[in-house]
């Protein structure tokens, strides 16, 4: 992974002409390449790269001549809180919809429940974004337009974000709802007389679950991605707008830094949810 | 996904007719309304895009400053030569979103052909001759699969130039580990039936029971995730355009238009809404198509969405 984003992000171009005036001496320019170490031979500067990385430490910002590692940490609680609203909020919808759109295919909340599926397949967040803005912001003047003051300022963009996953959730639960209904546990519990309220409480719900659990984490790790998008709109103090600001300014050992941290969250957090499926699904165990 | 009549067709499922599923997914097609609407959809889509000379009122970066920032036609400024109004250059958005098909339907169509030509390649090699090449190849893939897509797409956007053959192969490298994924897994599969052990003892070379045995095998469900990752793809090239990653910003592309949009959100909405609607419109029928493709392809899949 760090092999890849190294070389990859390197191979953008040459550091020194982006950095250094243009009407900079050939010595100048030698003299900034000897100080930022890109005289070096390339493997040199990757192992050490290597090295730093493992011990924390993700190099400066060529622009701001700051540590990266700091500059991520002073943005990562608001992207973090954006993404947990959005995956809270597509939880909170998707959950009792999908659950209850599987127990009644065909009823107006299926309806619903099919509505918001599609959506999440077929709507840009960046562009629901922009008409949440429009309508809720600008004409009905309900939400603020951008920034992160207070907890209003989340809505909307919590909102844009979480229109994806939720979607892709109450697919999930739906279908295996669905599949749960004719499974024989239920068709016993049913002729046991076990009411339908305690069938979908006690029985169906739960299984419904277990394939939600490797969803959730992965859709968190794709938020992380899609806030480069919902923050720069939102204008939301964030990894993601500070990672399309460092791809606007060429900023690539920060644009590295960054990524880097992403993948890094995305498999630690699958190697969470492996840990989870097992804990949750005895049947997972055994395998 | 929109109402179809599942499973009520099996029964009536002609047993053979030469052994192609033809009939069955046209009497499918017929049944089912959703497929009917993304056929349209994809269809005027397409159409669009081959037609843009014709169909489009004005060229796509044709415009005067006189015309500019104008709303649409129905609009207290708008002008009646522009439906759709005209951006802060003066060129027209109508004609600017139907140029649009070109790229989004280009890239998503060429980038799932590069992806699934490398996928199956290196999905077929990994699956069948297993050992040191299986090795090499489900670690590259699981190594790709494991960043954030998006992030992915980012990194690699950033070393190549701004340009369509370039955002082409963006889609086509990044993408090709999803389908190496799906080919290993059926060839895993596959490999063990007898008639590919009856292949082998015939003497038949590596590269013979790849092509011909096994890759005839693998049409259904690539030709489901093909259908799928277009759409996917569409989502992804406006989104890189929206970052400035993807053509360049005079190309009439769906996200560059929105990218422009934004700047513009608050005084001309028009500018954006236009686009979006068009790309949403494109992936819902592109959806609603795949879904019919998988029902046809492999109705075991049926349910499982």
């Amino acid at each position: 992974m760090l092999v890849l984003v190294f070389f990859t992000v390197r191979l953008t171009g040459d550091p020194v002409g982006l950095m250094v005036a243009r009407n900079a001496t050939p010595e100048q320019r030698e003299a900034f390449r000897v100080a930022h170490g890109f005289d070096r031979p390339l493997a040199e500067q990757f192992i050490g790269y290597l090295g730093d990385a493992l011990r924390g430490d993700l190099g400066r910002s060529l622009r701001l001549h700051l540590p990266n590692m700091d500059l991520i940490m002073q943005r990562l609680p608001a992207t973090m809180e954006l993404a947990l609203a959005a995956l809270l909020l597509s939880l909170a919808i998707a959950v009792p919809l999908g659950i209850i759109s599987g127990v009644f295919p065909g009823s107006p909340l299926d309806l619903l429940a099919r509505l918001i599926g599609l959506a999440g397949q077929t709507i840009p967040s960046f562009w629901l974004a922009m008409i949440l803005i429009l309508v809720f912001a600008v004409n009905l003047r309900l939400f603020p337009t951008f920034g992160r003051d207070s907890l209003q300022h989340l809505v909307l963009p919590a909102l844009a974000l979480s229109v994806a996953s939720m979607g892709q959730m109450v697919r999930l639960l739906r279908s295996a709802v669905l599949e749960i209904t004719r499974e024989d546990y239920v068709r016993t519990a049913r002729a046991k007389g076990v009411s339908e309220i305690v069938i979908t409480l006690r029985h169906v719900t739960p299984n419904a679950l277990i394939p939600l659990v490797s969803v959730v984490g992965v859709n968190f790790t794709y938020m992380l991605g899609g806030s480069v998008y919902i923050e720069t709109i939102f204008a939301w103090p964030g990894l993601g707008t500070l990672l399309n600001d460092a791809i606007n300014d060429s900023d690539f050992p920060l644009v590295q830094a960054i990524t880097i941290f992403i993948a890094a969250f995305a498999i630690g957090l699958n190697l969470l949810t492996d840990v989870a499926y097992d804990l949750i699904d005895p049947r997972a165990r055994q395998r | 996904m929109l109402p179809r009549a599942d499973g009520e067709l099996t029964a009536r499922q002609p047993r053979s007719w030469r052994g192609r599923p033809l009939p069955y997914g046209l009497q499918r097609l017929l049944h089912d309304p959703g497929a009917i609407l993304g056929l349209i959809l994809v269809s005027l889509v397409v159409l669009t895009a081959l037609f843009a000379d014709q169909l489009a009122p004005y060229g796509p970066t044709e415009g005067s400053l006189t015309d500019a920032k104008r709303p649409e036609t129905w609009q207290e400024r708008g002008l009646p030569g522009h439906l759709l109004g005209t951006d802060q250059l003066g060129q027209d958005i109508l004609s600017r979103v139907i140029y649009g098909a070109r790229v989004s339907l280009t890239v998503g169509f060429f980038g799932v052909l590069l992806a699934s030509a490398i996928g199956v390649t290196l999905g077929l090699s990994a699956g069948y001759l297993g050992g040191r090449v299986d090795a090499l190849v489900s670690a590259a893939v699981n190594l790709l699969l494991s960043f954030p897509y998006l992030v992915l797409v980012i990194i690699v956007a950033t070393v190549f130039g701004r340009n369509l053959l370039n955002v082409i192969l963006i889609f086509g490298i990044t993408d090709a580990p999803v389908f190496a994924r799906l080919v290993r897994g059926e060839v895993l599969r596959l490999r063990g039936q007898d008639y590919v052990t009856a292949v082998r003892g015939l003497g038949a070379p590596a590269w013979r029971v790849m092509l011909l045995h096994l890759l005839p095998n693998l049409v259904g469900p690539l030709v489901t995730l093909m259908t799928f990752e277009m759409s996917a793809m569409i989502f992804y090239e406006a989104g890189l355009s929206f970052l400035g990653l993807s053509v360049p910003p005079e190309v009439p592309s769906w996200g560059n238009m929105l990218a422009l949009g934004r700047s513009f959100l608050y005084i001309y909405p028009w500018m954006s809404i236009y686009p979006g609607l068009a790309i949403s419109l494109t992936a819902f029928g592109v959806n609603l198509l795949g879904d019919w493709v998988r029902d046809v392809m492999d109705p075991r899949l049926r349910h499982a969405d």
